[in-house]
């Protein structure tokens, strides 16, 4: 059920600020695909856009196509919320709903689409999307507690197992790490690598070792100089663009010379 | 171990002694005004809530609360008449602010863009600043022009009442909902759930401890509102459980009454008219307190 992502000729913009200019590439399905890049060179941005979040912000538009699984999610006709049921997201700061139970967190997309769900069901919906964040044992005995009890890695965990409790195609993490420690971190990473068993990821990081430990492929942007768009540099296997990139950038990039 | 070097402290001559004296002295001038001024204020209130507690208990008595004021002259009879009238008005005008109040916040909030969003915040601000005289003419005309000149009723009373609190419940429902992180509207998105039920579902909740409170808060200001019901809802000394029709009496209104129509047992008007402002202070009391108790009911839980 995972899906390959082909990004064409995309431009992003914010008002008549241009974001991104003109990416195009393909992401593989059940593959974890970084995007790494100095602050502002619209990584974020980009991620955004695959899910069709990017538009939620007032003056925001994009241009160019994104097909998951071959179908143009920017046609005409198409309902974004139908693409975000399939494409899920997990953001940079972890974001339970603070009204919720750990267990209506998690079932929260599935009862928010009003999907109708027994009380059975719904147990077995929490038990495996927890278990497959890697939470389940943390929390089996306090299911019924507010999500906001949880600590921050938890709670990022949460917020994981709540995006795959609707059972998207795609999962895309802005930065899901950046507001964790490193043992939080740690057990985000591990999870991921189960994940790309069954889904399509795409993270954004800063973490550049994190690139390297967690992503098979990598693609690194930059920009110009300010209020200049960000664009792509070079997409290639992780490996290749931290041991022998064929741009000077990406090389100055990875070994910290800049950014 | 670190050493700290006080290079200045030689410096630390009589002058800054002098200044450090003249500051002490400013703080503790400046302690004693804001302390008596405090007090200042706290006496009218006090001397307030003591009048109305003494004077009021003399008729705080069962007949006071199970009676209304039909056929009574001189002694005796009760305000149950106005404790109706006031739940009922107070009732008809939360049902009928509450819902345009709310909804209008959330147009403004999660909706509204531009010219049209801009204007009704500015209409809003000048509802706020409506002399509640003015919405009081205002039912009457609005009932007037479809009754009949003169039609008297709760419902016109209610009416009065909602101009004067929609501003209200849209001014704070507005800040609960601005105060809900986008965080949790683009979790929500980021889920495929659609707006609408996004609000429904995760910015209505996370906001309505400040909104009900903010409602509570609300209902404690219009409920002593006096000048429009005179106008629209009138006076009667009859139980009226109909909102629809016939004059209705508000405990405020009752206060008017026994204290402008004294009869000849003037004592006796005095009394149910301190009564009455007793029960109307308690009310208004219970009303701010319970708002906290519900705003912390309401509030998301964090253990």
């Amino acid at each position: 059920m995972s899906t390959a992502i082909d990004i064409t000729s995309l431009n992003a913009y914010y008002g008549s600020f241009q974001a991104v200019a003109d990416v195009s590439l393909t992401i593989a399905p059940r593959s974890i695909t970084a995007f790494i890049g100095p602050s502002g060179c619209g990584k974020s941005t980009l991620l955004r856009t695959l899910n069709r979040m990017h538009e939620v912000i007032p003056g925001a538009r994009v241009t160019g196509s994104v097909s998951v699984d071959g179908e143009d999610v920017y046609a005409t006709g198409v309902d974004p919320v139908l693409v975000r049921q399939r494409v899920g997201m997990v953001f940079q700061r972890p974001n339970p709903f603070p009204t919720m139970s750990i267990r209506d967190n998690v079932l929260a997309g599935v009862r928010l689409q009003r999907r109708r769900l027994s009380r059975h069901d719904g147990d077995d919906v929490v038990e495996r999307s927890l278990r497959a964040a890697g939470l389940w044992d943390e929390v089996r005995d306090r299911l019924g507690k507010p999500g906001s009890s949880l600590s921050g890695g938890q709670q990022q965990r949460l917020c994981i197992a709540r995006a795959i409790a609707i059972e998207p195609d795609v999962l895309l993490m802005d930065e899901p790490c950046s507001a964790l420690d490193p043992i939080s971190t740690l057990a985000i990473e591990d999870l991921m690598a189960g994940l790309r068993a069954s889904y399509t990821v795409v993270i954004v990081t800063h973490n550049m070792a994190q690139a390297a430990r967690i992503s098979d492929k990598t693609a690194f942007f930059t920009i110009d100089g300010a209020r200049k768009p960000g664009r792509l540099v070079e997409y290639d296997d992780t490996t290749t663009v931290f041991t022998s990139p064929s741009q000077q950038a990406t090389a100055d990039y990875v070994a910290g010379r800049f950014g | 171990m670190a050493v700290i070097v006080l290079d200045r402290a030689p410096t630390l001559t009589l002058t800054t002694r002098t200044v450090r004296r003249g500051r002490r002295a400013a703080n503790t001038a400046a302690t004693w005004v804001i302390g008596v001024l405090f007090i200042l204020a706290l006496v009218p209130l006090a001397s307030l809530a003591w009048t109305a507690f003494s004077r009021g208990l003399a008729r705080f008595d069962t007949d006071f609360l199970t009676n209304s004021m039909r056929g009574v002259v001189g002694a005796g009879g009760g305000a149950l008449h106005a404790v109706l009238g006031t739940g009922l008005i107070t009732g008809a005008t939360i049902a009928l602010s509450v819902p345009v109040g709310i909804a209008a916040a959330i147009y403004l909030v999660e909706y509204g863009r531009g010219a049209f969003a801009r204007t009704v915040t500015f209409l809003v601000d000048v509802m706020t600043g409506i002399p509640s005289i003015v919405a009081g003419l205002f039912a009457y005309t609005v009932f007037s022009l479809v009754l009949g000149p003169g039609a008297r009723s709760g419902l016109a009373g209610a009416l009065a009442l909602s101009l004067l609190m929609i501003p209200n419940v849209v001014r704070t429902s507005e800040e609960m909902l601005r105060l809900v992180p986008d965080d949790l509207r683009e979790a929500a998105y980021a889920l495929g759930t659609p707006k609408y039920r996004t609000i429904g579902k995760i910015v209505l909740p996370t906001a309505m401890s400040g909104i009900v409170s903010g409602v509570m808060i609300g209902v404690a200001r219009i409920v002593g509102e006096t000048a429009p019901l005179l106008l629209v809802a009138g006076y009667s000394d009859a139980m009226n459980y109909n909102l629809f029709s016939e004059r209705m009496t508000t405990l405020p209104v009752f206060i008017y009454q026994q204290w402008k129509f004294k009869g000849t047992d003037v004592a006796a008007y005095d009394d149910r008219a301190w009564t009455a402002a007793l029960m109307l202070i308690a009310f208004v009391l219970v009303l701010n307190l319970s708002s906290r108790l519900v705003a912390r009911v309401f509030a998301p839980k964090t253990r």
